[in-house]
Parts: C-alpha cells; sequence; structure tokens
C-alpha cells in the first residue's frame, strides 16, 4: 500500500503517459488549440480511465482467466461501449463541446491512452486500489500535457510566426521541448 | 480506366495522402516504437497485416453490418486481426515482440486503421478497399521505417543494429529517447511544409505566366 504514492508520481509525471510513451497523441496534437477545450477533454478521458480501470479490474478478475487470448477484444468492447455513454452525455450536455471536439469524439473510442492504461495495469498485475490510483495519475498527467500545450499553442498564436513551420510540425517541436522538460523528473526515482 | 483507378487508391496513401505525414495519423505507435529501424519494421508490418486484413473483411460485410453499430463492429474486426498479428509474433520473433511490448496490443487503438474503415473500406468495393489498405499501410511502413532509420543513425551510429561510423561516433542519444521521437518528426513535417509551400509558389508562378502570355 505504501507505494502508491509512488505509482500516482510515476503516472503523472516521471511515466507520462502522452510525453513519455506517446499515448493519447492525436487528441494531443488536435484538440489542442483552446485551452478550455482541452482542459474538458482531459477531465472526460481522466473519468473514462477511472472507468476502464475499474472494467480491467473487473474483466481481470472474474473473466478473463479462463481465456486470457480475448483480452483484448474484451477491453475493447467493455471500453467502447463506456466512451459511447459518455459520448451521448456530452452531447445531451454540452453540445458547444460536442461541436468543438468534432471528428475526435468518435475516435476517443479507441484512444490509445484508454487502451493503454488497461493493458499496462494488465501487464504489471495492479490491484483495485492500485488500478484506480495508476488511473488517475495518467488521467491527471494527460490533462496536464494536453493544458500545457494548449497553453504554449494559444500563445503562438498571437506571436509572429513563419509561415514555414506553422502548424503540426510546429507542436511536435512544442511537444519534444516539453518532453524534454518532463525527462528532467526521472531523477526522482534514484531507487526504482 | 479500372485499372488506372485501383493504381490511383495504391499510389494515394504511399505519397500524396501519407497517412503519418500529411493527415498525421497513428501518431501513438508511430512514435513509440521507432527507436530502431527493426522496430520500426516490425511495427509497420503488422500494421499492414492489420490494415489489408480487415479493410478487406469489412469491405466484404459492408452490406451486412447495421450503420448504427458500425464503429464496434469495425474495432472487433480490427481487434481480431491484431490478437492474430500478437501471437504470431510471440511466435516468430519473440524478441522483437518483447521489445515492442504493450504497443502490438495497441495498434488496435491507431486511429488510421479506423479512419481507413470509416471513410473508405465500409463504402467501396473490396478490390478498391484492398488497393485503398495496401497503400496507406504501405505509406505508414514506409514513414515508420524513415523515423526508425534516422532516429538510430542518429541516436546509436547503426542501422539494424550494424554500426555505421566506427567507434568515434558519439551517439545522439537524445535521439532514441522520447524527444527525439517529437523532434525528428516535427523536422521531417517541416520538410513537408517547405515542399508544398514551394509547390503552391510553382503552381501560382505559373498560372500568372500563363495569364500574362
Amino acid at each position: 500500500m505504501d507505494n502508491l504514492p509512488w505509482i500516482f508520481i510515476s503516472a503523472l509525471l516521471v511515466n507520462n503517459f502522452v510525453l513519455t510513451y506517446f499515448l493519447g497523441l492525436c487528441p494531443f496534437l488536435g484538440v489542442s488549440n483552446s485551452l478550455e477545450t482541452s482542459a474538458r477533454l482531459g477531465l472526460a478521458t481522466t473519468f473514462v480511465m477511472l472507468v476502464t480501470a475499474l472494467c480491467a479490474w473487473v474483466l481481470n478478475t472474474y473473466v478473463l482467466v479462463h481465456a486470457p487470448y480475448l483480452r483484448l477484444i474484451c477491453f475493447i468492447v467493455v471500453i467502447a461501449s463506456t466512451v459511447q455513454f459518455i459520448e451521448m452525455l456530452i452531447k445531451k450536455l454540452s453540445p458547444a463541446l460536442f461541436r468543438a471536439m468534432g471528428i475526435f469524439l468518435p475516435l476517443i473510442t479507441t484512444n490509445c491512452a484508454i487502451l493503454g492504461l488497461a493493458i499496462f495495469a494488465t501487464n504489471r498485475g495492479y490491484g483495485f486500489v492500485e488500478g484506480i490510483v495508476y488511473a488517475l495519475g495518467a488521467g491527471i498527467g494527460f490533462t496536464l500535457a494536453l493544458v500545457l500545450l494548449a497553453g504554449l499553442r494559444e500563445e503562438s498564436e498571437l506571436s509572429n510566426i513563419p509561415q514555414l513551420i506553422k502548424g503540426t510540425a510546429m507542436n511536435l517541436i512544442i511537444a519534444g521541448i516539453l518532453s524534454m522538460a518532463f525527462m528532467g523528473f526521472a531523477g526522482l526515482f534514484s531507487s526504482a | 480506366m479500372k485499372k488506372s483507378e485501383s493504381y490511383d487508391e495504391l499510389i494515394k496513401g504511399i505519397w500524396r495522402d501519407n497517412p503519418v505525414f500529411v493527415q498525421v495519423l497513428g501518431m501513438c505507435p508511430m512514435l513509440a516504437v521507432t527507436n530502431s529501424a527493426i522496430n520500426a519494421v516490425a511495427m509497420g508490418m503488422a500494421t499492414f497485416f492489420v490494415l489489408v486484413g480487415s479493410s478487406f473483411l469489412v469491405s466484404s460485410f459492408r452490406d451486412w453490418i447495421p450503420k448504427q453499430v458500425r464503429i464496434s463492429c469495425f474495432i472487433i474486426i480490427i481487434a481480431t486481426f491484431v490478437t492474430v498479428a500478437d501471437y504470431t509474433l510471440l511466435a516468430i520473433v519473440p524478441k522483437v515482440h518483447k521489445e515492442l511490448g504493450a504497443f502490438i496490443p495497441l495498434i488496435v487503438a491507431n486511429c488510421m486503421i479506423l479512419g481507413r474503415q470509416e471513410a473508405f473500406s465500409s463504402r467501396y468495393p473490396v478490390r478498391l478497399a484492398v488497393m485503398d489498405a495496401i497503400g496507406m499501410a504501405g505509406g505508414f511502413l514506409l514513414a515508420l521505417f524513415s523515423l526508425g532509420a534516422i532516429r538510430e543513425i542518429l541516436g546509436d551510429g547503426a542501422l539494424f543494429g550494424v554500426s555505421l561510423f566506427g567507434e568515434n561516433f558519439e551517439p545522439w542519444v537524445i535521439m532514441i529517447l522520447p524527444p527525439g521521437g517529437f523532434l525528428t518528426l516535427g523536422v521531417i513535417l517541416l520538410f513537408f511544409n517547405w515542399f508544398k509551400l514551394k509547390k503552391d509558389e510553382f503552381l501560382a508562378d505559373v498560372a500568372e505566366a500563363e495569364r500574362g502570355g
């Protein structure tokens, strides 16, 4: 139980899902043009991750012990239905947000950050509480990276940037520099 | 006519609409596994198999899949092929499989694959769908290989594990670490932007010259 804070910090900073594992890059690059949208998407993703961790734990404990080769398909189906549900919820509650995210809402169904979370948690043999803490760390880490990039991009809208570098090329280079900064956190774990 | 049409679908994916360099899709596996050329090629081959197989199946079943649940159907088809690819790699090249680790199952989450099913395979006949899939997967493989090769050469001084520069080479380690992935792809996209900008300028010049003459 005393390794819980480490799981959290590791998922949040040292092994940040976006900047170290390259998971969830599509929304990272696609939706990060405004701070507000990316914060909300980050929250939605964190929520889906928590639900995913719960689903993964239930499936691993009760269903997949007998048929490990069905793991991938089971995860996908359960996660996809969860995300579908959240999609309907967002559509109902906030049509503006639904419009802002455009094509990426159907694609969040196969957001690799979400599936990656389930797979990593399984591979590392996390239990229920550990899984939830891991999901929380990963989700907040995802939101953090998204919001950082969105902030930098909003700032860059106002500055005079050559036509050549505008767009994805610039975002990737910014992400590379962010990723370098996050490498500094690796020093937090000297023994682990 | 028919022949040139399917040829066009094939070429489109490799260059003009390259899934990575032009559409910027399928980035997650793209950056994560390209720290060496061999990993990149293994990943590209697995993706190739999955994309061509699922395009074939989706296109064959396109009249039977109800529109409301199409996404779930596509995903289950893709996941089946990914599971096959996962176990095949484990059997043939266990070492590479171990290095790629969790990223093989994550092929299923490659938005490029789902995107092709939704945008193309579910609407066109089998032959065109397979051509399109081969083109797109080929373009993806090409992109993975170029990124993997650049990163391995700069970061490790080697290609496919064969040392290129001898002992005096000082490896640029950051290139095989995560930031290197972002930076390399950023620079490649920069090159593509420059290319496009030059082409647009050229076309504008030609149009002007035609008007003038």
